[in-house]
């Protein structure tokens, strides 16, 4: 099993606070991982140092054999790893097409004179790009919504719209940063079908942080748990699950004196 | 009050077609035009003609032709290319006339504001699109200056070197490039050093670029006033205070103008409506501006630039290098700066360091922000209003003030005794037309889509509660 993302030793300081704390950490291609731990355990820092969001204090990250430690956040988008945020950031006065687009942005060659001339290359390109943008938004259940201003879609939506548009950088690795909150049962269900389709049909290889344990079990070829920073357990949903540290971590210890 | 109103016009203005719509802005507007200009001054057949052309662009609903969104654009550059024939035909302006002048822009008025719209766009580039505040763009236009100044003029007497240049006998000490070449190079050269500038500040976010911008701002012109000993080595680089003149008009040269067709005259000044030349060749600088523009935005660049505004975080992770992508924004926007201040300068004929302290930055961000943030059409609705106050609305109105309201002489009734000079009220004017447009219309005149959602109030309680998801 090749893995896509290799990270090693990975830590990251704010000052005296260790956030990530030596994390080694791997994603086989074409599986889902998932990354649970319970509230400040470093999961969105530690996703923010792969996507070159934070640069990590030492440790060293490796997107499919190349070295991407500490390299800008659009350098590490165009090798090949998108996302989406926590809490949703999607471009709120761009319509959901111009936001698919916007991810394209690495792929697309345009450059400034060609674009003031639009030449029949750019033409091309363009158009391309928004025959390709449109069939993305269908292919995320948004088909018919493509003019509409981001901020203007229900919460579902823009849910979607933000994976869209991360497809849209045409990423061997997603990484999904909490997609279900907020969702509804049945949002969900949908959800975690999408998910599926996503690595059946585009070959994709999902990194994800998730809350809903039904999620987790659900879809997760392997899960990692961090907390306070450091991983604490690692393997399949079932071996997790019956991890004694993971248990402790989510609810506590008996008081032992 | 203002809730009820907004109710009625949901309710009752907007179910009405469009066209029905602005027809009846058309009346009202044309029914207004008769009560102001039938006491005030003449209404006459000019007036009507010019009522006419409003509605027939206006009204019919040209966009839902194919190419229909190019007729109002079009119209409005005929009619603008024609303005040097029927400008001092026109009926007289109530209040904004004066003696010798029916209110119009004259011809210097028009040439002036093609310059400011030219930057007004260009500044649009970069605060519009990419949302980056630049208090100091005066800087650009000052850079643009300079270069016609320093390579179209005797300032460096020591040379004596000519390259198409017109409007000077050759073997005249200085160097005298064509000033064609030196909008150009205006352009390139400040647009050089827009990137200069960007490198190290478009790290900053906010309030810090502002504030840096800013000083940039203050230090151009203060090299320009203290250039004329440079570093104390008596070498003069640019005229301190008294500026470099004679700058070089445009031309077309003797060769064009001998062989190909007189109308080209072979040097601007030379010509018998040098005015009217001046004008043409702004206008046209202007429809380059205009048009790069537009292109810029519906670009891939474009909407990269958009996407910056709206999040820096969440553009870079989709693969948009910041960095580069604002140092693009800079250097377009300069790049027209540039532009603007080589082609004002040998309109003028001559540089000061006055035409570019902070007043004129805030004056052409007033423009912007007045007209509409990020759409073209306004901020040329803003150039031409602001820059039209500025060279002859107010001193225009002013003297109507005086003339009705001054002294014993008072036509209508005496509020003060003596003339006020209203001119020196400007800034404070258009300060006031800032705070009611934004007290009022907070989006601008004619705001973009873009700009129209983020101030509608409709939309606003759909806002997602971003923060509270857990």
């Amino acid at each position: 099993m090749d893995a896509l993302l290799q990270a090693a030793g990975v830590r990251k300081e704010f000052g005296g606070l260790v956030a990530v704390d030596n994390v080694d950490f791997t994603v086989p291609a074409k599986s889902i991982v998932s990354l649970i731990g319970p509230n400040g355990a470093g999961k969105t820092t530690f996703f923010n140092i792969l996507t070159g969001v934070y640069k990590p204090t030492s440790g060293r990250i490796e997107l499919d054999g190349e070295d991407v430690t500490g390299k800008p956040p659009h350098a590490i988008t165009n090798r090949g790893m998108g996302r989406t945020f926590q809490n949703i950031r999607l471009f709120p006065l761009m319509t959901s097409l111009e936001n698919v687009l916007v991810g394209m942005h690495g792929r697309l060659h345009a450059g400034i004179l060609r674009s003031i001339l639009r030449t029949p290359g750019v033409r091309r390109e363009e158009r391309e790009a928004r025959d390709q943008a449109r069939e993305l938004l269908a292919f995320c259940g948004l088909g018919g919504r493509d003019d509409e201003f981001a901020r203007n879609l229900p919460y579902g939506d823009q849910r979607r719209l933000e994976v869209a548009r991360a497809l849209a950088t045409g990423p061997k690795l997603l990484l999904l940063d909490e997609p279900t909150a907020g969702m509804n049962p049945q949002e969900t269900q949908d959800f975690i079908a999408f998910v599926s389709r996503l690595l059946t049909e585009r070959e994709l290889t999902v990194l994800m942080i998730e809350h809903d344990m039904r999620v987790v079990m659900g879809v997760s070829d392997r899960v990692t748990v961090l907390d306070y920073g450091e991983k604490i357990a690692e393997g399949t949903p079932q071996e997790v699950q019956k991890d004694e540290r993971v248990i402790e971590a989510y609810l506590g210890t008996k008081a032992t004196h | 009050m203002r809730r009820r109103w907004r109710e009625l016009k949901r309710q009752r203005w907007e179910p009405l077609p469009e066209t029905l719509r602005r027809a009846i802005v058309a009346g009202v507007v044309g029914f207004l035009l008769l009560v102001l200009f039938t006491p005030f001054a003449g209404f006459d057949t000019t007036a009507l003609f010019a009522y006419l052309i409003f509605v027939v662009t206006y009204v019919p609903p040209y966009r839902r032709l194919p190419l229909g969104r190019f007729v109002v654009p079009l119209a409005v550059l005929v009619l603008a290319v024609a303005y040097p024939y029927y400008g001092d035909h026109m009926f007289t302006l109530p209040v904004f006339s004066a003696t010798g002048s029916n209110g119009f822009p004259s011809m210097d008025t028009a040439t002036i504001i093609t310059v400011f719209a030219m930057m007004a766009v260009g500044l649009n580039m970069v605060v519009g699109y990419a949302g980056l505040l630049d208090l100091g763009y005066v800087a650009f236009y000052a850079t643009g200056a300079y270069v016609s100044g320093w390579l179209a003029s005797p300032q460096f007497a020591g040379q004596t070197f000519g390259f198409g240049g017109t409007g000077v006998t050759p073997g005249t000490p200085g160097i005298h490039i064509s000033i064609w070449l030196l909008i150009l190079l205006g352009g390139i050269v400040t647009a050089v050093i827009g990137v200069l500038i960007g490198l190290p500040t478009l790290r900053l976010r906010g309030d810090y670029l502002a504030i840096v911008t800013l000083g940039f701002g203050e230090i151009m012109p203060q090299i320009a006033k203290n250039g004329d000993n440079f570093f104390n080595t008596g070498f003069n680089l640019t005229g301190g205070p008294s500026g470099i003149t004679p700058i070089d008009p445009p031309g077309f040269g003797h060769w064009l103008h001998n062989n190909v067709w007189s109308g080209l005259p072979s040097d601007y000044l030379s010509a018998t409506h040098a005015d009217r030349f001046f004008f043409w060749t702004g206008l046209a600088l202007l429809v380059v501006t205009v048009f790069c523009s537009v292109r810029l935005r519906d670009s891939r660049l474009g909407r990269a630039w958009v996407a910056i505004r709206e999040d820096e975080v969440a553009a870079a992770a989709m693969g948009i290098p910041l960095m580069r992508t604002k140092t693009w924004a800079y250097a377009s926007g300069a790049f027209f700066g540039g532009v603007a201040g080589a082609f004002y300068a040998s309109y003028k004929t001559e540089t000061f360091p006055d035409d570019f302290f902070f007043n004129i930055s805030v004056f052409i961000l007033c423009m912007v922000i007045l007209g509409g943030m990020g759409n073209v059409w306004g901020v040329l609705l803003g150039a031409a209003f602001l820059a039209y106050l500025d060279r002859q609305g107010i001193s225009n109105a002013g003297g109507w003030l005086n003339d009705h309201f001054s002294g014993a002489h008072a036509s209508w009734f005496k509020i003060w005794s003596s003339p006020i000079d209203v001119s020196k009220y400007s800034f404070g004017i258009y300060g006031l037309i800032i705070l009611i447009v934004m007290l009022f219309r907070p989006e601008g005149l004619i705001p973009s889509s873009r700009r129209k959602a983020e101030f509608s109030a409709e939309d606003l309680s759909d806002e997602p509660l971003y923060d509270v998801q857990r």
